[in-house]
């Protein structure tokens, strides 16, 4: 009878984010090996706490299926001697098979010639109850965790130690051993609720049990939990929690049973900057910022518990006693950089190693910042309405609030501290703006910047970024992007397309180049690959838009380094349907076969006179694309690229019969019609050939 | 409960556990794990556990006594158990019953903090505990001091003892705390902290500090080197002491601004070299004096196994002379 499978592992408080990871990874761990060992199973599902990883598996199979099959071996020739005894590759192949090899047989094996030596194998299925110690320790130990330590005398390494094991397969206890201990039957529930030993008798129940014991083990239950005692806040303050995914995130893994208190904080600290106040909650105390229904930053905060205590009153004044010992921190971190300028703190960034590599007239971020203020000139002259003035000022104190103490004690609050000080040393609100908007987007999905001094500057910044890793070798290798650098190349491209900036990307990659030459940084050897390296990012963003990958890889095989424009075409080619990429794709490689297999000048010009008299498909192809340019006239000039293709597909007709049954031969033994046949077909498709490859435009299956 | 009686309960409570209670080192350090009785003690197989109050001074964070919550120097707690055992952390949450914190009544939490040291290349893995959002202990599992893998394992508990005592006696400023009935954190140590600021900030002469951290250097490496009958016989401890004095003339050059950036890491690696030297003869020094805080019995076999590994290097041999005794775990509890 098949019976569920509980393994968990209990352990110290394992880390929020790597417990996150782990309950995506285990089930395949589990699954995988099972399905290995050939054991039928149901669904695999997974359970976790910051105290415990478990795995259910649904209605696992007692034992392998018995194995009843014939294996074929050596020709006959080879694997018996004259004498009819096996030789050594006969005895080789029996011995592989585990079968005597007396019990080797001569067969006919179906698709082959002659005789074969056959081996039938009868392997009796293994019981379940043997594999599972091995397999489920195999598990435990092969959980990827990013840090592990060990720790008494052992050897074994795990995220934090490991403080017992339950493995029951249906109602027996599967003897792992493993990291020191055994398995039994034996959980234990919250840690202060419910302190103790529970003995589980089978797998089923597992979850209520340990509800009943003040654990909520299934992640999603957490969440839920966490979201119910969040709303119960806002209800009992009629304030709203701002919504922080990646925090809530966090949250449901910093306990078993999470229970939310509101705090308060002194409302004399609201005249910090606002993004100070929640970044201390969020980071140094995992708070969630509240605020009012208009969306005014309240001086509350909402916070979960790992437990519930006698009066939650002790907890609240604890937790807010340490939040106003944050918030005179922040304040006071404030109020000392608004008595120091950008002027002096640019000057600190002479000291700070942007990266070492690049050398020594290059390689801090003050290095950088006059390698961005020089770039930025030249990129804002390109972009009617751009004020040069606002660009240059925002640049020259872009990274200026790295220096800043805000910033040393919240990195993540570059730029926007930044935005703040301007205000603060005077500055106009749109150099503020836009030494803010210089690091957007920040992460994935984050807004795009919405002045166009911000986004000038997130570009520049970024190539040369770029560009500089790129030459002095730091490009990414891998999964591994330590310097940012993918994350920057996506960002260049997103702003484009964003601004519609069409001719924007060749001047910035070409002025950060030079501004790292004159810096000393030679770059001319990476360019290659940096090109091909911001193409593959662009195709990426293409295929994250929707566009199939081979319309992608048309578009950008002719031109990449205008994102509007191939945007645009990538997306009108979406209406060729198959059967005429098909026949374009035909014609596209007659010509290369012209060229390059009997290598042929393709000529320029079409002579009508030497169109075949006896058929017309030439002449009605020449028509056919003449009135096709005329009617893609106004198109193409305005990159309507749709309209154009929509005329393309018009033709498609035409240019079948050139090939099909009743057309004509293109590589005619005549070198006139010949040359005259190919030249046609060029005419024809060069124009299109532009907007894309055609080549590449394997029609999907 | 004053402050002077927190350190009590937490001495007896540890000394009930089995701790040595060993007495602050009478050199300036930054932090507890400094402390010879942990950053030396942690290496090689022996077992050792210790508890102990440690004044530590972090020049960098001096306030001139002006900040409520931070200071040039403070006290730690700290617990130092070697082996780490498996139940570590109901041990640590009684020591909390023990001072009056009842995770009955408060929001007793693990959260993640791994820790490192790069001046003493130590690092490991553990938590900051937080009592109702405060941090109020950094708890680690040592897995490696002065570039040598740690085995068996410690487990550090750091109590921050003001923190603590600021939330048993509810006051909002360190300075307020009570020391005993009559005596306040503050009348003992804002004149320090208001002198020690000013002279950090202000005073100290960085030409001076800077040959101190050469002179220490060099003592270090020449007590390190020493011989005695054409034979290696190094102080490892007045080593030991050179690279303590030494880590703090940086923290001190560092809070006076006296050091760039770039020039910070090549100090912090100066001091890492020294530790590292330290802790490999700490090592050496221990398995000739044939590990004495071993089992009689069990001794013989760790310097023996010591001795065959050695030539691949220090970390190889304390390795090796843990894996040839940790079978006798159980042996080795009951001697400590």
């Amino acid at each position: 009878m098949p019976a569920d499978l509980l393994f968990e592992i209990g352990c110290e408080e394992i880390p929020a984010k790597m417990l996150a990871r782990a309950l995506v990874e285990l089930p395949d761990l589990v699954g995988k090996r099972l399905d290995d060992r050939r054991l039928a199973r149901g669904a695999v599902t997974v359970h976790g706490t910051p105290r415990r990883l478990a795995v259910i598996v649904a209605g696992l199979a007692e034992r392998q299926p018995d194995i009843h099959e014939e294996v074929v071996g050596p020709p006959a020739s080879a694997a018996f001697g004259p004498d009819g005894a096996p030789t050594k590759a006969g005895l080789g192949f029996a011995a592989k098979n585990g079968v005597d090899p007396a019990a080797l047989q001569k067969k006919e094996v179906a698709g082959k010639k002659g005789l074969y030596a056959v081996a039938t194998r009868n392997v009796v299925g293994e019981d379940t109850r043997t594999i599972l110690p091995q397999l489920l320790a195999d598990v435990a130990g092969a959980i990827a965790w990013p840090k592990s330590q060990r720790w008494g005398w052992g050897e074994t390494r795990y995220v934090r130690p490991v403080q017992w094991l339950v493995a029951l397969f249906g109602g027996e206890v599967v003897p792992v051993a493993w990291a020191g201990l055994h398995a039994g039957r034996a959980t234990r529930g919250h840690r202060f609720l419910s302190p103790g030993q529970i003995q589980l008798a089978a797998p089923a129940g597992y979850v209520e049990a340990l509800a009943a014991a003040k654990v909520l083990v299934d992640p999603a239950a957490r969440a839920a939990r966490v979201r119910d005692e969040l709303a119960r806040l806002e209800r009992e303050t009629g304030l709203r929690v701002r919504p922080d995914e990646a925090l809530l995130a966090e949250v449901i893994h910093l306990g078993e049973y999470p229970v939310g208190v509101c705090g308060s904080f002194d409302p004399a600290y609201l005249e910090v900057p606002e993004e100070i106040i929640v970044t201390a909650m969020r980071t140094h105390q995992r708070y969630f910022a509240m605020e009012t229904p208009g969306g005014v930053l309240a001086n509350r905060f909402a916070t979960m518990m790992a437990t519930t205590v006698a009066d939650p009153a002790v907890v609240r004044a604890g937790n807010e006693r340490v939040l106003a010992a944050r918030l005179a921190d922040a304040r006071f971190f404030v109020a000392e950089d608004r008595k120091a300028s950008f002027d002096a703190w640019n000057a600190r960034l002479d000291s700070v190693v942007f990266q070492a590599k690049l050398g020594d007239g290059a390689r801090t971020i003050g290095h950088k910042v006059r390698r961005i203020a020089r770039v930025v000139g030249e990129l804002a002259a390109h972009v009617p309405g751009a004020d040069p003035a606002v660009v240059a000022a925002a640049a020259a104190s872009c990274k200026a609030d790295l220096a800043s103490k805000a910033v040393g004690e919240f990195p993540e609050l570059q730029g926007v501290m930044g935005r703040h000080y301007a205000r603060d040393f005077g500055l106009a609100d749109a150099i503020a703006r836009a030494i803010d908007e210089h690091w957007w987007p920040k992460g994935q999905g984050g807004a795009l910047p919405s002045t166009d001094a911000g986004a000038i500057l997130a570009i520049a910044d970024r190539m040369d970024t770029a560009a500089g890793m790129f030459a002095v070798g730091l490009e990414p290798s891998g999964n591994a992007d330590p310097f940012g650098i993918r994350r920057a190349a996506i960002g260049i491209w997103l702003i484009l397309l964003d601004r519609g900036w069409s001719g924007l990307w060749p001047i910035a990659l070409d002025r950060a180049r030079a501004a790292l030459a004159d810096q000393g940084v030679a770059s001319a050897a990476a360019a290659d690959k940096l090109e091909k390296f911001f193409r593959d990012r662009l195709r990426g963003i293409f295929v994250d838009q929707g566009i199939p990958g081979p319309d992608a890889d048309a578009v950008l095989a002719q031109d990449f380094r205008d994102p509007v424009d191939a945007l645009a075409r990538a997306r009108a080619i979406g209406k060729v349907p198959p059967a005429a990429r098909e026949v374009f794709k035909r014609t596209a490689n007659i010509l290369d076969d012209a060229r390059t297999k009997h290598k042929l000048a393709i000529r320029d010009t079409v002579d009508p006179a030497l169109f075949a008299a006896d058929n017309t498909v030439e002449q009605r192809l020449f028509d056919g694309v003449t009135a096709a340019r005329a009617r893609e006239a106004a198109a193409r000039a305005g990159r309507d690229y749709a309209a154009v293709f929509e005329s393309l597909v018009q033709l498609q007709p035409t240019i079948a019969a050139f090939f099909d049954k009743g057309g004509v031969m293109v590589m005619d033994p005549d070198p006139a019609l010949r040359d005259n046949r190919l030249a046609l077909l060029h005419w024809f498709l060069a124009p299109y050939m532009a907007i894309a490859d055609f080549r590449l435009l394997v029609s999907p299956s | 409960m004053h402050l002077q009686d927190l350190i009590f309960t937490l001495q007896r409570f540890w000394a009930d556990h089995g701790c040595v209670v060993e007495q602050p080192v009478d050199v300036e350090v930054g932090a507890g794990t400094f402390h010879p009785a942990t950053f030396l003690r942690v290496l090689g197989p022996e077992p050792w556990n210790a508890a102990f109050a440690q004044f530590c001074r972090r020049p960098s964070d001096g306030r001139y006594g002006e900040n409520p919550n931070r200071a040039g120097a403070y006290y730690q707690f700290q617990v130092g158990l070697k082996p780490s055992p498996l139940h570590v952390q109901e041990l640590y949450l009684d020591s909390l019953r023990a001072i009056g914190l009842d995770p009955g009544v408060h929001d007793i939490r693990f959260v993640e903090d791994d820790w490192e040291s790069p001046t003493l290349g130590a690092w490991g893995l553990g938590w900051e505990v937080w009592c109702d959002g405060m941090e109020v202990t950094q708890y680690t599992y040592f897995q490696q001091a002065g570039g040598i893998d740690l085995m068996p394992v410690t487990c550090e508990l750091t109590y921050g003892v003001e923190r603590l005592a600021m939330y048993l006696q509810n006051v909002d400023s360190m300075y307020d705390l009570k020391w005993d009935k009559h005596v306040t954190y503050g009348q003992l140590r804002k004149p320090w902290e208001y002198e020690y600021a000013t002279y950090h900030f202000e005073e100290l002469r960085p030409e001076l500090a800077f040959a101190a951290f050469d002179t220490y250097e060099g003592e270090c490496r020449r007590l390190i080197a020493r011989t005695a009958g054409g034979k290696p016989a190094p102080l490892v401890l007045p080593a030991y002491e050179f690279c303590m004095k030494a880590s703090h003339a940086f923290n001190s050059l560092d809070a006076r601004g006296a050091i760039s950036v770039t020039e910070r890491q090549r100090f912090i690696g100066r001091v890492r070299a020294m530790a590292k030297a330290c802790a490999e003869t700490y090592v050496a020094a221990r398995a000739r004096l044939g590990f004495p805080l071993l089992p009689p019995h069990l001794q013989a076999q760790a310097v023996a196994a010591y001795d065959a590994a050695a030539a691949d290097g220090v970390n190889a041999g304390a390795l090796a002379a843990a894996r040839a005794v940790a079978p006798y775990a159980e042996e080795i509890a009951h001697a400590s």
